[in-house]
């Protein structure tokens, strides 16, 4: 087990935007990160604002958990907001500080550039927060199904992800496993210079390689022995199924893309 | 060294959905030179613990002491380069740690990250080499190229080569065929006696904690359960069943055979095979009075 979390780690639970269909809350997803950069108002703003802090209590997950999950980004839209204010140029000056002049428009522009970044990274962060990473793989193959049409290998597009996926925790675990077991052996992999910390990691790569190599033999050979031979024809164990909750979400969204349009400037 | 855990509690993830706690107010002492068995089912804390012997892991709350060196919940010990010289740990599946071109190289890694000199190196390898019961031909041989037991063999002597005074093993038999299981045990039950070690053994055969432990520590859910002597600890069935543990087969064995027949026959360290023949006699012997 390790101490470290992911952004955006899945947390079980039983909330309408966990039972919503992934392929709905995809496709909101998309068109969210589309419409956020159709808002230029004050008004519009709060509007995504609101839907975007509505469902992440619709998520009934801990506040501080997913502010949490969302730090390492914070330095990035502290940067973003910074960068505006010192390199936008425009409009009256409105306060000098240590001699450096602020200007009206460096004001609004970083605000709003770092609210539009902070919008995006948590609407995007509640997805894999609430969806399992094979119902995200299902929904993508399923969406993407048209693509085949032109020969786009959907289907192995689709089990790629989920393969590695589904051994992201493994690995990591496998990681803290060997680096343990090579600590125990005197490595020190937090001091000394670089050369020395760069080859600290040889003896924890090198068996890490090797077990990830023999497992990657070993679930193909146990895909063949059950049979596996592509997607054509293949049946699914979980069936995706939109059901009415997530045709009133589609339609509240959609009222929210309409209500945006008319509180533009 | 004496062990002594005091009070001790570990939280992985603490303030996370993930939140688990691993370790409850645990506290034991281990005497310096004995061999010490932990047992326990599948997530009873048994490997957290081990984890705090080397000071891989700190203490979420109260302290841990090995000999000289103590691991407290919120002080960083400075020590725990010469910690991890004198506690020697062997892992689950040790052998997914060998990395070097040649077995050789491998054995010499621990000793040689410890900072110890070129000849004293060469003696320990030969040394752990021989402990482990393999040929010295293999040490210039690669690892990926020997056998899943063979390789287990190299692991162990990469760590006995550190020169230990604490050796820690966890679970060192699993996925082993019975003869080589057999040979492994022997092999750390004869040097924990040759180099006076204070060996900690984690383990889920109830069979190797009574043959090769002076005293067994039973843990469940993070918490002491039992602990003494294992000759008295596994006469006590219906404890050990409440903890899904369960009897060693010679002791079951032996009680059932006095309770039906009637004898009084007692456990003393004897083998199923051996038992088996201690039977035969007295069945014989009961046809001479006849």
């Amino acid at each position: 087990m390790s101490s470290t979390m992911m952004i955006g780690q899945y947390i079980p639970g039983s909330s309408v935007v966990h039972r919503l269909d992934p392929r709905t809350k995809i496709a909101i997803i998309f068109f969210f990160v589309v419409i956020v950069f159709f808002a230029n108002s004050v008004m519009s703003y709060g509007l995504l604002t609101l839907f975007a802090v509505g469902s992440a209590f619709a998520t009934r997950i801990k506040v501080r958990y997913i502010l949490k999950g969302l730090k390492p980004v914070w330095f990035l839209i502290a940067f973003t907001f910074l960068l505006h204010l010192f390199v936008t140029r425009e409009g009256e000056v409105i306060a000098t500080v240590l001699g450096w002049d602020l200007y009206r428009e460096a004001v609004i522009q970083g605000a709003t550039i770092s609210l539009r970044f902070f919008l995006l990274i948590m609407v995007t962060s509640l997805l894999t927060l609430t969806t399992t990473p094979i119902e995200i793989t299902d929904a993508i193959e399923h969406l993407l199904g048209p693509l085949k049409k032109v020969r786009f290998p959907v289907h192995e597009l689709a089990l790629m992800m989920s393969i590695s996926l589904r051994f992201i925790p493994t690995l990591m675990q496998e990681t803290e496993k060997i680096s343990k077991a090579q600590a125990s052996r005197g490595v020190d992999f937090r001091t000394g210079s670089f050369k020395d910390r760069i080859k600290a990691i040889i003896p924890l790569l090198v068996p890490l390689f090797v077990s990830a190599f023999k497992r990657a033999e070993e679930l193909a050979m146990a895909m063949e022995a059950r049979g596996y031979k592509g997607g054509e024809g293949r049946t699914k164990l979980r069936e995706l199924q939109v059901g009415r909750m997530d045709y009133m979400i589609s339609g509240l969204f959609l009222l929210l893309a309409i209500g945006l349009f008319f509180t533009r400037n | 060294m004496d062990i002594t855990f005091k009070n001790v509690s570990y939280t992985y993830q603490p303030n996370s959905p993930f939140e688990y706690k691993a370790l409850h107010d645990l506290s034991f002492h281990i005497d310096s030179g004995s061999f010490v068995a932990i047992i326990g089912h599948t997530g009873s804390g048994k490997s957290t613990l081990i984890q705090h012997l080397n000071g891989l892991v700190q203490p979420t709350e109260g302290s841990v002491t090995i000999g000289p060196y103590q691991l407290l919940a919120d002080e960083k010990n400075k020590k725990l380069r010469e910690l991890r010289e004198k506690v020697g740990v062997v892992f689950q599946y040790p052998e997914h740690q060998l990395f070097e071109e040649t077995v050789e190289k491998d054995i010499a890694f621990g000793p040689a990250n410890f900072g110890v000199n070129e000849t004293e190196i060469d003696n320990r390898t030969k040394e752990a080499i021989k402990a482990v019961r393999l040929d010295e031909s293999m040490l210039a041989r690669s690892p990926f190229d020997l056998s899943g037991g063979q390789m287990r063999r190299v692991a162990i002597a990469g760590v006995l080569a550190m020169n230990p005074e604490v050796l820690v093993l966890d679970e060192p038999t699993a996925g082993l065929d019975p003869r080589g299981q057999k040979e492994i045990m022997n092999m750390f039950s004869r040097l924990h006696q040759e180099k006076q070690l204070t060996t900690v053994l984690v383990t889920h055969s109830m069979e190797d904690a009574l043959a090769y432990a002076d005293h067994v520590i039973i843990l469940n859910h993070g918490e002491v359960y039992q602990e003494g002597a294992p000759i008295e600890l596994f006469k006590q069935k219906e404890s050990l069943q409440a903890v899904q543990l369960d009897v060693p087969e010679v002791i079951e064995f032996i009680t059932k055979v006095s309770d039906k027949f009637d004898v009084h026959h007692s456990y003393h360290g004897q083998s199923i095979t051996e038992l088996a023949k201690e039977l035969a006699q007295l069945v014989k012997g009961g046809h001479d009075h006849e």
